[in-house]
């Protein structure tokens, strides 16, 4: 049992720390992709980054341009851009000094030493050599994973944060699957090209992906790719693994609660999909009304957790 | 060679005796520190801000928008209290603190002292500490003040004397804690040097006391939270790093709800019933329906709850009462008035405005005196009669003949003082101390407290909005006491 205010608290700590984390890879990533490609380079590569994270509209009312200045403080220091790295991490220390008396203390150090990181960073006017900063960002995420996996008892702190963050990494990685298929399909000339396979090799990348795929799959080709990303129940980055995580840690925190757990059904609603479907079928028809589908009721859930655990 | 051109400059220091020998129980720590270069020292204290800074027990600074968060200012030379003196004041508080508790009982129920002539009603009843609801509480085990935070200052005599009683939940102590922390990371080497006693059991000796005055029936099972404004009080650092070395829960307001005069929390299983709440929420924004009603931090129905036995709150409203400047001067007869004793810890003279031949005294030495306005603290609406000019003891003038019942006046102390790293010298800063009691089955006083330092050259205010900082506080040991590692 813990107070309810300190339980939400602690599951967007680590939904935010996640966000962040994301935000981060996929910048690096595809910094490293456009040293890998000439083509059309300024006007198509960076935009996909910003429709990952669902803010185009933002973006566009605030710049004119997707260049790579733009996008990166866009998606990095954009104070105005509520998914923008900086913002993901005064959330989620926010969120994390509000909770502090529950977490184990290195993990705020190491959660407020990033954020005095960020704000010495955000002052440079320059968003060129942030490389550093955004491994910087990845290894603080790493960081507190580990940290609160290897020093937080298994009671409710726990069990929170690891449903907020499972459910943040689905949602991420069906979105950059999303906008990449949207993107890299129409190419048809390109299907099956060495262009192709840098590609999606990036979009692996992008989740940690790279190895893990290549054991299962070996070569590279979006269909496999969208197997492995949605459906792999072995990779801690698929979406049927996060959401298979997600669901049996919302069994365990439910036991024990008497009330109607609206979180549970809805959990189950979702789980039940995934496991009713595989690559070819979605692809045939439509990937993107299925990820819709997905994310529609992933939202279910988050407002279901809010009702049943955290609302008075 | 650090410490080879140190002057005392005629003040009482804590480290060194007037002749510029170090006191013998602090040589050992002087001798340490002579062989560290200035670079060296430099570097450490560096080390020592970045670490607080990382901890981030900070606070914002006022009005920035930039977000810049600022640590208490820490200063890595020691001050030493030798087992002597600290025996001493151990006794000294535990006799002050037994008599004012009996005081505060008195007060609110039979007012014998008022009724013998010890101290007069008008005194009582005119301050604005005095809480009219409180009338007739009897608080569970007798036990009004379980927290407190006792000012001494060191006069040019070397004597302690007792500055305030802070007896409303004095802030500070996570600051002993978190130095102590920081000291040992730095400087470990110099623990080697003396026998020191530990501070880290606090959070041990807190939680027990606050579960003693759990209701009848509730035993083990009693559930003890800590309660904060929030995130935006100054000091949340402290409420939060409480609650978790005690390991219970920290609650705001919104966290709280009473119902058939009990007060219960929302968690995620759904409402739990409180037993002890530590309050970190001054007496007159606890409770809406019975206090200030504009209180927006407070939880609607806590007084009643408390009244009724069905919660149990530390400190007990109404403390206040014993914290007033003006009562503060009475504090030695009221040690005699009850326990028949004479004050073991020293009070300053206290010149009372409310008095007509005092206050005629007080308005013709402002220029040598000390004012305080009798119920505010943090080093604000005082006089330093010797380093003010002309308009302003004019000023105050004016406000102790206008209010004179609001004013205290005391003579200016020669504060001690300690050496101090200042730039890349080390010289004499003025300092005080607090340390800190708790009051349960019998009292309980941590061997050690917060020093706080004036850093600006001279200043005899250090309270840190005011610029002050802090240093750690060795307490020395005997043998048959437990011991920092190292000893």
């Amino acid at each position: 049992m813990m107070l309810s205010r300190v339980a939400n608290s602690i599951y967007w700590m680590a939904r935010y720390m996640e966000r962040a984390d994301n935000v981060a890879r996929f910048i690096d990533v595809n910094t490293h992709l456009m040293l890998d490609l000439t083509l059309n380079r300024e006007a198509t590569q960076w935009f996909p980054l910003v429709a990952t994270s669902g803010d185009d509209q933002t973006f566009s009312q605030r710049y004119k341009v997707a260049d790579e200045r733009n996008v990166l403080r866009f998606l990095t220091f954009d104070q105005k851009n509520p998914n923008s790295i900086l913002h993901c991490i005064y959330r989620a220390r926010e969120n994390a000094r509000t909770v502090r008396e529950v977490l184990p203390v290195d993990v705020w150090e190491k959660i407020n030493e990033l954020y005095h990181l960020t704000q010495a960073h955000s002052r440079k006017r320059s968003v060129a050599d942030l490389m550093d900063y955004y491994t910087q960002v990845r290894r603080t995420g790493h960081l507190m994973t580990g940290l609160m996996y290897n020093t937080m008892s298994r009671s409710q702190g726990w069990q929170f944060a690891h449903l907020g963050q499972m459910l943040e990494r689905a949602d991420k990685t069906a979105r950059l699957l999303d906008v990449k298929y949207f993107l890299l399909l129409p190419q048809t000339s390109l299907l099956d090209t060495p262009f192709d396979a840098v590609q999606w090799g990036a979009v692996l990348k992008s989740v940690h992906a790279l190895e893990m795929y290549r054991q299962r799959f070996h070569t590279i080709n979006y269909k496999d790719v969208t197997q492995f990303l949605l459906f792999e129940k072995f990779f801690p980055r698929s979406v049927a693994f996060c959401l298979d995580e997600a669901a049996q840690t919302l069994s365990r925190l439910s036991q024990g609660i008497e009330r109607p757990n609206k979180a549970i059904i809805e959990m189950a609603i979702l789980t039940k999909t995934i496991a009713a479907s595989e690559a070819t079928q979605v692809i045939a028809t439509g990937l993107h009304e299925f990820i819709d589908v997905l994310q529609y009721n992933m939202n279910l859930v988050d407002e279901a957790i809010y009702e049943s655990f955290f609302k008075d | 060679m650090t410490l080879e051109t140190y002057q005392t400059n005629g003040f009482y220091d804590e480290l060194f005796e007037r002749d510029g020998k170090p006191h013998a129980s602090a040589k050992p720590l002087v001798d340490w520190i002579d062989t560290l270069t200035r670079p060296d020292l430099k570097r450490r204290q560096t080390a020592a801000e970045d670490a607080l800074y990382q901890s981030g027990n900070t606070f914002n600074v006022y009005g920035d928008k930039k977000g810049t968060e600022k640590i208490l200012p820490f200063d890595i030379i020691p001050r030493v209290v030798t087992a002597r003196e600290w025996d001493k004041l151990e006794r000294g508080i535990a006799q002050r603190i037994t008599a004012l508790n009996l005081f505060i009982q008195d007060i609110y129920n039979d007012q014998k002292i008022i009724k013998d002539g010890v101290i007069p009603a008008e005194m009582i009843f005119s301050s604005a500490c005095y809480l009219k609801p409180c009338e007739g509480l009897k608080p569970p085990k007798g036990v009004w003040t379980h927290i407190s935070g006792t000012d001494f200052v060191r006069d040019a005599d070397g004597e302690f004397y007792v500055l305030e009683d802070n007896l409303r939940c004095p802030s500070g102590i996570s600051y002993v804690l978190e130095n102590r922390a920081v000291q040992k990371l730095i400087t470990p080497q110099a623990f080697h040097t003396m026998k020191i006693r530990p501070v880290s059991n606090y959070g041990d000796q807190l939680y027990r006391a606050l579960k003693y005055i759990a209701p009848d029936g509730r035993g083990d099972d009693a559930i003890v939270v800590v309660l904060t404004p929030g995130i935006y009080n100054s000091a949340y650092f402290e409420h939060a790093y409480l609650a978790q070395q005690m390991g219970v829960p920290l609650c705001q307001n919104s966290d709280l709800v009473v119902d058939d005069d009990k007060v219960f929390m929302r968690t995620t299983g759904g409402l739990v019933r409180v037993d002890v709440i530590y309050r970190r929420i001054d007496d007159e924004f606890i409770d809406p329906d019975v206090f200030r009603k504009d209180s927006l931090l407070g939880v609607p129905g806590i007084m009643r709850a408390y009244m009724k036995g069905n919660v149990s709150l530390a400190n007990a409203p109404g403390t206040g009462i014993a914290d007033d400047k003006a009562i503060y001067a009475y504090v030695p007869k009221i040690v005699k008035y009850y326990l028949d004793e004479d004050a073991i810890a020293q009070n300053v003279r206290t010149f009372i405005c409310e008095d007509d031949a005092e206050r005629s005294y007080v308005l013709d030495n402002l220029d040598k005196l000390v004012v305080k306005a009798v119920n505010l603290s943090g080093g604000y609406g005082m006089l330093i009669g010797p380093k003010s000019t002309k308009a302003e003891q004019k000023e105050f003038a004016e406000k102790i003949k206008a209010k004179p019942r609001d004013y205290i006046a005391q003579p200016t102390l020669a504060l001690s003082r300690a050496p101090t790293l200042c730039g890349n010298a080390i010289e004499g800063r003025h300092v005080d101390f607090r340390p800190y009691s708790l009051y349960s089955d019998g009292i309980f006083t941590l061997p050690g407290g917060l020093t706080r330092v004036a850093l600006k050259k001279g200043s005899l205010v250090v309270n840190s909005s005011q610029g002050g900082g802090s240093k750690d506080t060795w307490v020395l040991g005997e043998d048959d006491h437990i011991l920092e590692g190292g000893a």
